[in-house]
């Protein structure tokens, strides 16, 4: 494993080029007060030299085709190869989003089955497929259900209901939605505070947002009477899917009573996560809320595939990309959905749950604290270290920073945020047993070491590319771009 | 079961640990009445093999016909080499860098990305990225109202040479907040933007002003006037440049006296496919005194507890997992693969790799306009300099003309009519470095024929 990999530009020397991808040289016409005068300063090395440098920086990663990856809320379940080699078939690669429907027919097939599985697994009446992103996905449910609003005349109701366990996208949507956030307590056992959620609740509520199984990792055992209250209120359902890996097959959030739900491929539907990105969030509305929905949108009449757009839904809420959303994003998807098949999609869930509650048993076993002991593990569960902290001075974030040095990735820290010095550890369904009594391994053994030298696991990791990062400088001396020493950039 | 592991013996001895007598009492918590039955919808499991070859017949289905559209996606040649890295899973499957120690490979290459962003739009900083060109000008009106504290108008003018559908997109996702934005006439004429259409707007309170360089139909700007105008007028300036198009024009971070505030675009020309319309990249980049106000992802340097440089996530105070209902943005992930690719694209090509690509699409796209303008019924709609696009205008429907080419492979470009009607029948067309003279004459070719037969 490489250690070190100094930055390209100090592989740079003037002149140097990979000429075998240059085409020939021609003069440009370019108007003289418009030419760029000095070339940018973009690296000078040969192929080789690129090639090496990226491997090699590659190599400095952890990701889940080399370690496990237990990271709550993010599902890194095994990103099969099959759909990143099929979502770049020549004829899927080459086209230009922009070709004629009769040139597309292919493409459209597979988008359109798309939807129609999605709206399957979700109990919903129509898909969109263009949000880029789970945040894209939220702000296309949020911007539906103001719109649905607007269109009854109800222009008063402006406040979006958020529980305070709930991802930080969820308000920030709301706010970039134009709406006020109420945020309602959970309870000590997971659930939300009933009593908080009517007193929320009014003529304002546009509506709520809502993830269930819960950040918290557990099922919210009320939802039904939630839908109830929020509709006779005259409100909205949303609902987040990052943890539709939980639910998959079990339940669907329509027949819970959701109005709007987003998914986002890149977890449940097992797209890449390519170092934080392209994700997917793909939308599905109920009955009220087909008519707002985001476009384009695949269709099927007769044999033929179309795209509809602003001409078939005048009431959209419009475009939130340039051209359909990540449409090799979507392919992946597309790919896995059907390698699944009906029998794999209630499988999903079934040993998602089976390893989440295995790992939960086991850490208990081994003296850990779960943060809701009486409850079930959805696909995930949180572990509070609070007493280590407490006890012996060593956190959750100490306890991430050794685990990288046994080979592990972290799981998620510090959030959600309700629980103190928390691990939301989530294993996926893609995980054998042995790697996670591997992990519960590397858990004790870290837990000793906090017992008799917690200097030790403070100091972690010792292992890797580098120690610990100073944060506090990162954000106070700015250094965001590289300068060369001797000249300015 | 695909992607599965577990044996029976596994489950078993699971469940017993657990102490549950089936994976079905793993989920009593959900009330029986929600529970799904059987999703029919959903048609039985393909294995490999099957769905490999389900795919490439599709694939096959929409062929790979000649390329003559850009209209905000280009068709451009990507070294091997890109892909083959960009693939390895120690990129494709790694995540958000949260433990930076785990995550120096990404990171690291981020903050190259930042770096050469900067130098290639002549700005002091970038972020790590966004959804992709269209969402990344909504981001950039956001942030200049965010930025602009004297200004409390939040308009935003933007001239009809705009990309439109970066404009609808823009409309979408600023519709919540208080921003509007007045569409600025361009010249039918010229196909360009007269900086004189802004004197109506002088001593008004304009927050930002548009310029996209080269515009929608490929053609140049007055961006020095546009700049001047609106720092006069007290306005900040974000450009909407194609990266490619850098390689040759002066960077936004000259335009002008001062320079422009926020650059934003679409990163696909730098590496990444066509794809069918994505996965691409947005990018952003400002001045220093405005990073805070800057959405997305941004990587900064800095040192470890033993003093050598690292790389880490930086100025998240900005961001949603923070600041939930007062966060700049909504976003969480960034397009990291793509940006993979742009970086590693950027490194191989260098400055004049990416210059000699623009040149020749230029000169490629100039071919493209002599050889068709020589059939009758096709003229050249605006005469000035333009980049590698431009318009055509036909003595009739643009529409069935493109579907008939369609049935000969060719994908002939965008019709220009729904978006610009007073253009009449006028065709957006494009040729990059890979279309070669002989491609350019089989269109010219089957161009001719159609026209000649109606």
């Amino acid at each position: 494993m490489a250690m070190h990999e100094p930055l390209i530009f100090t592989h740079s020397r003037a002149g140097r080029r990979a000429a075998g991808q240059y085409p020939r040289e021609v003069e440009a016409k370019v108007p003289e007060h418009l030419r760029r005068k000095r070339p940018a300063a973009l690296p000078e090395v040969s192929e080789l030299q690129a090639v090496r440098h990226f491997t090699r920086l590659s190599q400095l990663n952890f990701s889940i085709d080399t370690h496990f990856y237990p990271l709550g809320s993010c599902t890194m379940k095994y990103n099969p190869r099959a759909c990143n080699e099929l979502a770049m078939l020549p004829g899927f690669l080459a086209r230009h989003p922009l070709a004629p429907e009769n040139l597309s027919q292919g493409f459209l097939a597979c988008l359109y089955e798309l939807q129609e599985m999605l709206k399957e697994v979700t109990g919903m009446k129509g898909v969109s497929l263009t949000p880029m992103a789970g945040a894209q996905g939220e702000f296309a449910g949020v911007a539906m259900i103001r719109a649905y609003h607007r269109a009854r005349g109800d222009h008063e109701r402006t406040e979006i209901i958020v529980p305070d366990a709930a991802h930080g996208t969820n308000p920030a949507t709301a706010t970039m939605c134009g709406c006020t956030v109420i945020e309602i307590p959970s309870l000590p056992n997971g659930d939300i505070d009933l009593d908080a959620l009517k007193q929320a609740l009014g003529p304002k509520t546009a509506g709520i947002m809502l993830t269930n199984p819960s950040t918290l990792g557990v099922f919210e055992r009320n939802i039904r009477e939630v839908a109830r209250l929020v509709h006779e209120a005259g409100g909205l359902l949303y609902y987040d899917g990052a943890n539709l890996n939980a639910i998959l097959g079990k339940v669907r959030p329509g027949d819970m009573g959701f109005d709007v739900i987003h998914m986002n491929l890149h977890k449940t539907f097992s797209t890449p996560h390519g170092g934080g990105g392209p994700g997917s969030g793909a939308v599905g509305v109920g009955e009220r809320l087909l008519p707002f929905l985001p476009v384009p949108i695949a269709a099927k009449e007769g044999e033929r595939y179309r795209w509809l757009d602003e001409r078939d839904l005048p009431q959209t809420i419009g475009r939130l990309s340039a051209f359909m959303g990540n449409a090799g994003v979507l392919l992946r998807a597309y790919v896995y959905m059907r390698m699944l098949g009906r029998e794999g999609m209630h499988r999903v869930a079934d040993f998602a749950a089976l390893n989440a509650n295995y790992l939960l048993a086991r850490l208990r076993a081994e003296g850990f604290d779960a943060a809701y002991p009486e409850r079930r593990a959805s696909h995930e569960f949180i572990i509070t270290l609070k007493r280590q902290a407490k006890e012996l001075g060593v956190n959750a974030m100490d306890f991430a920073k050794r685990l990288l040095d046994y080979g592990f990735h972290a799981p998620t820290t510090y959030f959600p945020l309700l629980v103190p010095e928390c691990l939301l550890i989530e294993p996926t369904e893609t995980e054998a047993k042995e790697d996670l009594d591997a992990f519960v391994a590397a858990m004790v053994a870290i837990q000793r070491e906090a017992e008799q030298d917690a200097a030790k696991v403070k100091g972690a990791p010792y292992t890797l590319p580098v120690r610990r990062l100073d944060d506090v400088r990162a954000a106070k001396q700015l250094d965001l771009a590289y300068v060369e020493p001797e000249q300015g950039a | 079961m695909p992607f599965i592991p577990h044996t029976e013996a596994d489950v078993r001895e699971m469940l017993a640990t657990i102490g549950a007598p089936s994976i079905e009492a793993l989920f009593e918590e959900i009330p029986a009445e929600l529970r799904t039955r059987e999703l029919t919808g959903i048609p039985p499991a393909l294995n490999e093999m099957e769905i490999a070859r389900l795919m490439h017949e599709r694939a096959q289905q929409d062929g790979t016909p000649l390329n003559f559209i850009g209209a905000g996606a280009y068709d451009h040649h990507i070294p091997s080499a890109v892909w083959a890295i960009v693939t390895r899973g120690e990129f494709y499957s790694a995540y958000t860098p949260y433990q930076a120690e785990a995550s120096q490979g990404t990171l690291q290459l981020l903050y190259e990305y930042q770096t050469m962003m900067t130098r290639l739009t002549g700005m002091q900083v970038s972020n790590a990225s966004l959804y992709d060109g269209a969402s990344a000008l909504a981001e950039a009106a956001l942030m200049a109202v965010r930025a602009h504290r004297r200004s409390k108008s939040a308009r935003i003018l933007v001239p009809a040479t705009v990309n439109p559908t970066y404009r609808q997109v823009a409309h979408t996702i600023t519709e919540g907040q208080r921003l509007s934005f007045d569409v600025v006439p361009y010249e039918p004429a010229l196909g360009t933007f007269d900086p004189k259409r802004l004197a109506q707007y002088e001593g008004q309170d304009i927050t930002a002003v548009v310029i996209q360089q080269p515009n929608f139909f490929g053609l140049f700007e007055d961006v020095d006037a546009i700049t001047d105008w609106a720092h006069a007028n007290g306005a900040l300036v974000i450009a909407v440049v194609n990266p490619l198009s850098l390689a040759l024009l002066k960077p936004p971070g000259e335009w002008g006296t001062k320079g422009v505030d926020i650059v934003v675009g679409d990163g696909q020309p730098l590496g990444v496919p066509l794809s069918s319309g994505g996965p691409y990249f947005g990018f952003m980049t400002t001045r220093m005194e405005h990073v805070r106000q800057m959405p997305g992802r941004i990587i900064g340097r800095t040192v470890d507890l033993d003093g050598k440089p690292g790389y880490t996530l930086t100025l998240q105070a900005r961001e949603q997992h923070i600041r939930r209902s007062k966060a700049t943005s909504n976003i969480c992930t960034n397009q990291g693969l793509l940006v993979t690719a742009a970086t590693i694209y950027m490194s191989i090509m260098g400055a004049e790799g990416l210059e000699r690509v623009a040149a020749t699409s230029q000169q490629q796209t100039t071919a493209l306009v002599e050889a068709l303008t020589r059939i009758p019924g096709v003229t050249l709609a605006f005469d000035g300099l333009r980049f590698h696009e431009a318009v055509l205008r036909l003595d009739r429907p643009v529409a069935p003309l493109l579907a008939a080419l369609a049935e000969r492979g060719i994908v002939g470009g965008y019709d220009l009519s729904r978006h610009y009607p007073e253009l009449g029948h006028a065709l957006l067309v494009c040729a990059t470095e890979k279309r070669t003279d002989e491609d350019i004459a089989r269109y010219a070719g089957a161009l001719a024929e159609l026209l000649k037969s109606a």
